[in-house]
């Protein structure tokens, strides 16, 4: 292994940590407006929401990738000309990346943060209009920090297989962890050491999450007894 | 109309070749991936860390890295020693099928390991009892009373699995394969109709997941009909 190539890979990590960040975060945005959409009594609204969680989850991430990519350029362009505009529009890979994993992780998360909301109990907000808490009160005092720690594990599993769907941005040429990996595989024709080395920081970044998720866990829990078996 | 089908229309025969090719990925993949699994799974609830350990730290592997890496280090990567390409198995793992269906298969089995493994766990103490109690040994208790249960309420997590290898299997398409994926990827460059290819090959693998997830709801009602709620 020489040493220009295994930098850029680790190089290459950081970008597939901004885009899994960033992917994150449009994510939890769309998953908390799914949810809602979902749970309001709006029929229209809460059939949208509904429709966004059932197919996003019927398509593979890679096929929503490449038609967000190179579907969604084309299309831009061809209703740009139907306009009279000339020059040809690119969209940059790393917004299309983060879009296209955000808005499928957020069919994912919309999910989750929906199951959160129905398994608060019932009695909790009854108890909080019982203290006479206005309907945004129960909601900023109640509904929300148990949604959110209810929504803790769900959105941990998620983080978990985001990261590891940041893999497929690479095809369309970001140089993430993997589009070095396979280059500098290919430069060297030693492609199992760089892939292998590639792996090993996927599980080094997956592993630090989960200790740093099992932390936040608790910290977000520390009112709640474990039952004993 | 800025959109175009009727290419995708012409095309339709390649997409339904690429359908079975996807279908028949998968089937091999979650067979193979399956049988496997249980011996794993099985290793994985011993109380012995020697059979414990190894199984953990496969599983942990697996799922902690991406499907995308394990499929390039097989198709890609092993051919990288001389002694695999001296072997006996290089007409195989040089073959993109076979190693877009090993890889999958191993993928898969970690998770199938993990999902068994966790039901096994959660096996009510009066099965186990009851089993011990009517004089059965270690072997008949885990073939006729444990793993049938097991298996049986393993049946919804599984079909999450399923799908997620369904989906998966689009990416046999980086890898020179003509699944659903892979034909759209030509038609679009062949065209230069990258969206109506795309969006077509969505629509296949959404008709898809639904026909599965039909299809264990169906084995559900079949196999746990014993744990529905009982109306008279």
């Amino acid at each position: 292994m020489s040493g220009g190539y295994w930098l850029t890979i680790v190089e290459g990590s950081w970008l597939t940590l901004h885009l899994a960040l960033g992917s994150m975060a449009l994510a939890v945005a769309l998953g908390l407006a799914g949810a809602g959409a979902r749970l309001s009594p709006l029929r229209p609204l809460a059939w949208l929401g509904e429709a966004y969680a059932t197919v996003i989850r019927g398509i593979p991430d890679l096929v929503m990738i490449l038609l967000v990519y190179f579907g969604g350029q084309d299309l831009v362009n061809r209703a740009a000309a139907l306009v009279g505009h000339e020059d040809y529009i690119d969209i940059d890979p790393f917004a299309a990346g983060v879009a296209t994993l955000g808005f499928i992780f957020g069919a994912y998360l919309s999910e989750t943060f929906r199951g959160a909301f129905l398994s608060i109990p019932k009695g909790q907000v009854e108890a909080g209009f019982a203290y006479g808490m206005s309907r945004w009160q129960v909601f900023r005092r109640i509904l929300w920090p148990e949604t959110v720690r209810l929504s803790i594990p769900g959105i941990a599993n998620n983080w978990l297989v985001l990261i590891k769907s940041t893999a497929l941005v690479s095809v369309l040429g970001l140089p993430d962890m993997m589009f070095h990996a396979k280059q500098a595989g290919d430069a060297t024709r030693q492609p199992f050491t760089y892939l292998l080395l590639a792996g090993a920081l996927y599980l080094a970044i997956t592993s630090v999450s989960l200790l740093a998720l099992r932390v936040i866990e608790k910290r977000f829990s520390l009112g709640v007894r474990e039952v004993q078996l | 109309m800025i959109l175009d089908f009727s290419v995708i229309w012409e095309n339709l025969p390649q997409f339904l070749h690429g359908v079975g090719v996807t279908l028949q990925l998968l089937f091999v993949s979650l067979a193979v991936g399956f049988v496997w699994a249980v011996p794993l799974a099985l290793m994985r609830v011993s109380g012995s860390p020697w059979l414990n350990l190894p199984v953990w730290f496969y599983t942990y592997v697996i799922r902690g890295t991406p499907m995308l890496v394990q499929l390039f280090l097989l198709y890609y990567g092993v051919a990288q020693f001389e002694a695999v390409r001296a072997s006996l198995f290089w007409p195989w793992l040089s073959d993109a099928t076979f190693c877009a269906c090993l890889a999958f298969a191993i993928n898969t089995s970690g998770y199938t390991a993990e999902i068994i493994a966790g039901c096994l766990k959660t096996t009510p103490p009066g099965e186990i009892e009851a089993a011990r109690a009517a004089g059965m040994s270690r072997l008949q208790m885990y073939r006729r009373i444990l793993l049938p249960s097991a298996l049986r309420r393993a049946l919804p997590q599984y079909s999450n699995e399923v799908v997620m290898m369904l989906h998966a299997t689009s990416m046999a398409s980086l890898v020179t394969l003509a699944d659903i994926t892979g034909v759209a990827r030509t038609i679009s460059a062949q065209y230069f109709l990258p969206f109506e290819a795309y969006l077509t090959a969505g629509a296949f693998y959404l008709v898809l997941t639904f026909l599965l997830l039909q299809l264990f709801k169906a084995a559900e009602r079949r196999w746990l009909a014993h744990l529905r709620p009982q109306r008279r």
